[in-house]
């Protein structure tokens, strides 16, 4: 059975090309970077190209570039940082619909003594503007939003809301693990002081994430230790996957206006014949300003895993936001943040595409979802069949 | 991803008997949309008062569907008490076993199962001092302590797993684990209060015979220990030690401390105990 991987915001294949790139620097260029011989010389030469690579897809200069081991400890050591270099200010602005890696710290940032202001957004999964500004006060440490959000993928106006925060004099990072490598980012035109991207989610491998920090943010490393990352971040470099992350950012840059393009359009296809073929059903976060690739649908009536395990039958990969796959009890919290209602949001699936998909693929998918929720619906005690059925293409 | 028997799967796929029977004997829903699981369950009896037909319909992840596929399966053929003797456990086993965190889709038959025959019986599902302890799923003390009591939880984390209680905001957590220490530590607080009608001696042995039986000795095996009791006379409640208590340093602290104290919380206030040698 082919694999329709439609759950790239989950994470991605690596690429080809980037595997090709990563190769030789298991066995064959092992040298440790830092060493004093060229054996390891050469591999230094790499990673400063894979750093340049890196800093060009977001517009930034090669040593604002940090490499890290993943989207997690990039968000941990911004935000912790951001506290670190301003001890006199004990507040810190986030939202509601943050990833874990900084929703959790915050809320353990809280039970330190923090004081967390944590904004609203509205049924569209936008920020609430005006509570952010009468947020921001002289003791707001650092404001972390995410660039754009994983499960709905709207779009968040960071470079507005980090203008503001300088203003205030509050340090500003943001959580772009979903943004980079699908829209253009360039951090030559905006205040944000620091952000957070990931290797596996652009086609590079898992276990490789990337803090960008703006030159003149001050700046205390998480993880202490050797010289490396000029002492940003200590711990040997993981030189395959550093390389192999500088072959995906090189790529991604290519990729950008087809992700745009193709992608969206794919995307469009999927969203529009579901809302046309099956009845009671909403696109959550559906605004034209969200990523090009990311698609949450809600079928009302109808639980999110059990829709994934029937499509799983067929080879199609998606997830859900319904309690049941978040491994909590409760729906996930960016819809319940949204207002999403409870025989919606159970019932949501993410599809988030990739350019390796393709229209025969999305048109499978179109195929194969309507009897899937039918099946579904047939024995859900809430489902009325005078409610609607599903049409087959 | 969740790791489900290959029973679970098929009965997912091909789940049997989806659907409501018109004019059932016993009809019951339970759980709600909110919650995230809810099931329909109906019966229909043959003249021979045996379940000839269920049916359910289900809102719910993959083993919701299959739990309320295999409970309608086991239904079949069974008298009404016999399906009363169905528990979660069954459920369970029937399909080779749920994950812990998905045991509350079993408990959820479990739940329809009683209703659907209140029902048919024609009695009040709702007991008349139920407290809902659990805001988040509405849960009730006595669904949790139905849950502890059956499937011998001891955690709130498995109360949890069970009946989806303190999964939500946890503000109910002290609750639950008051509900774990009264299943397991049976001092009623009814049986405390001064005004004791008087014993008859041969009551008062047997109550602290019970007493050692059921509260003292399960503790003391837990360390290794034990005691007899060798003779009561008037108040002095007379036991040897045994095992780890022979020996233990702490043992007239354990007497005096545990034994005692437990003996006059639930026996007698006047009693005393004394260690006589074997």
């Amino acid at each position: 059975m082919k694999t329709i991987y439609l759950d790239n915001n989950a994470t991605t294949m690596v690429a080809p090309e980037v595997l090709e790139e990563m190769l030789p620097y298991f066995s064959q260029y092992y040298g440790n970077p830092s060493s004093m011989h060229s054996f390891g010389g050469q591999v230094a030469k790499k990673i400063s190209e894979a750093r340049e690579k890196t800093a060009s897809l977001i517009g930034a200069e090669p040593d604002e570039i940090i490499f890290t081991s993943c989207g997690t400890e990039s968000d941990n050591t911004a935000i912790l940082s951001a506290l670190d270099v301003n001890p006199g200010r004990r507040h810190i602005v986030t939202t509601r619909v943050e990833h874990p890696a900084v929703k959790v710290l915050c809320e353990h940032l809280a039970e330190k003594g923090y004081l967390i202001t944590t904004l609203e957004v509205d049924s569209e999964g936008s920020l609430n503007m005006e509570q952010y500004e009468n947020s921001l006060t002289s003791d707001t440490a650092v404001v972390s939003i995410m660039w754009a959000n994983n499960e709905t993928g709207v779009i968040f106006p960071v470079e507005r809301t980090a203008q503001l925060a300088r203003e205030k004099g509050a340090l500003f990072h943001t959580d772009a693990v979903q943004a980079v490598g699908k829209i253009p980012i360039d951090m030559k035109n905006n205040a944000i002081n620091m952000l957070s991207f990931s290797g596996h989610k652009l086609h590079a491998q898992k276990g490789m994430g990337v803090l960008y920090a703006r030159r003149g943010t001050r700046f205390s490393p998480h993880l202490i230790g050797g010289h490396q990352e000029k002492g940003r971040r200590g711990g040997t470099e993981n030189t395959p996957a550093i390389i192999g992350l500088g072959k995906a950012c090189e790529l991604a840059g290519q990729n950008l206006i087809e992700e745009n393009g193709r992608i969206r359009e794919l995307r469009n296809r999927l969203e529009s014949k579901i809302l046309n073929l099956i009845p009671n059903v909403k696109v959550n976060g559906g605004q034209p300003n969200r990523l090009p690739n990311t698609s949450n649908i809600s079928f009302e009536f109808v639980e999110g895993e059990s829709i994934l395990l029937l499509l799983d039958q067929y080879g199609i990969c998606a997830s859900s936001g319904s309690a049941c796959t978040s491994g909590s009890l409760q729906p996930s919290h960016v819809l319940r943040a949204m207002g999403v209602p409870y025989t919606m949001a159970h019932g949501s699936i993410r599809f988030s595409l990739s350019v390796y998909n393709t229209v025969e693929e999305i048109d499978f998918v179109i195929n194969t979802l309507p009897p899937v929720i039918e099946k579904l619906r047939n024995m859900s005690p809430y489902w009325t069949t005078d409610q609607g059925v599903c049409k087959n293409l | 991803m969740w790791e489900y028997t290959d029973k679970v799967r098929e009965h997912f796929l091909n789940p049997r008997n989806i659907g409501e029977i018109e004019d059932p004997d016993g009809v019951a829903e339970v759980g709600s949309i909110a919650c995230g699981d809810a099931l329909k369950l109906t019966f229909k009896l043959d003249e021979n008062k045996r379940i000839k037909d269920a049916r359910f319909k289900t809102f719910g992840c993959a083993s919701a569907i299959a739990s309320a596929s295999a409970l309608t399966e086991m239904l079949k053929g069974k008298t009404v008490e016999e399906a009363t003797a169905i528990t979660n456990q069954d459920i369970a086993n029937y399909l080779g076993g749920l994950p812990p965190e998905k045991m509350h889709c079993s408990v959820l038959g479990q739940e329809a199962l009683e209703k659907a025959i209140e029902h048919y019986k024609g009695v009040s599902h709702k007991k008349p001092d139920e407290e809902i302890v659990c805001a988040c799923f509405g849960v009730t003390d006595s669904e949790i302590e139905q849950a502890v009591r059956q499937n011998h939880l001891t955690a709130i984390e498995e109360v949890t797993n069970y009946t989806k209680a303190g999964g939500g905001c946890k503000n109910c957590h002290e609750k639950i684990q008051a509900i774990i220490d009264r299943v397991y530590d049976a001092v009623k607080p009814e049986e405390q209060p001064a005004a004791r009608p008087k014993l008859t001696n041969l009551q008062k042995i047997r109550m602290i015979e019970e007493t050692i039986e059921r509260e003292i000795r399960p503790s003391l095996k837990h360390d290794g220990g034990d005691i007899d009791l060798v003779d009561i006379v008037g108040n002095r409640v007379l036991v040897a030690t045994r095992g780890a208590c022979a020996t233990c340093q702490a043992s007239q602290a354990t007497l005096k401390g545990f034994v005692e104290l437990k003996l006059k919380e639930l026996v007698s206030p006047e009693l005393v105990v004394e260690e006589v040698l074997p």
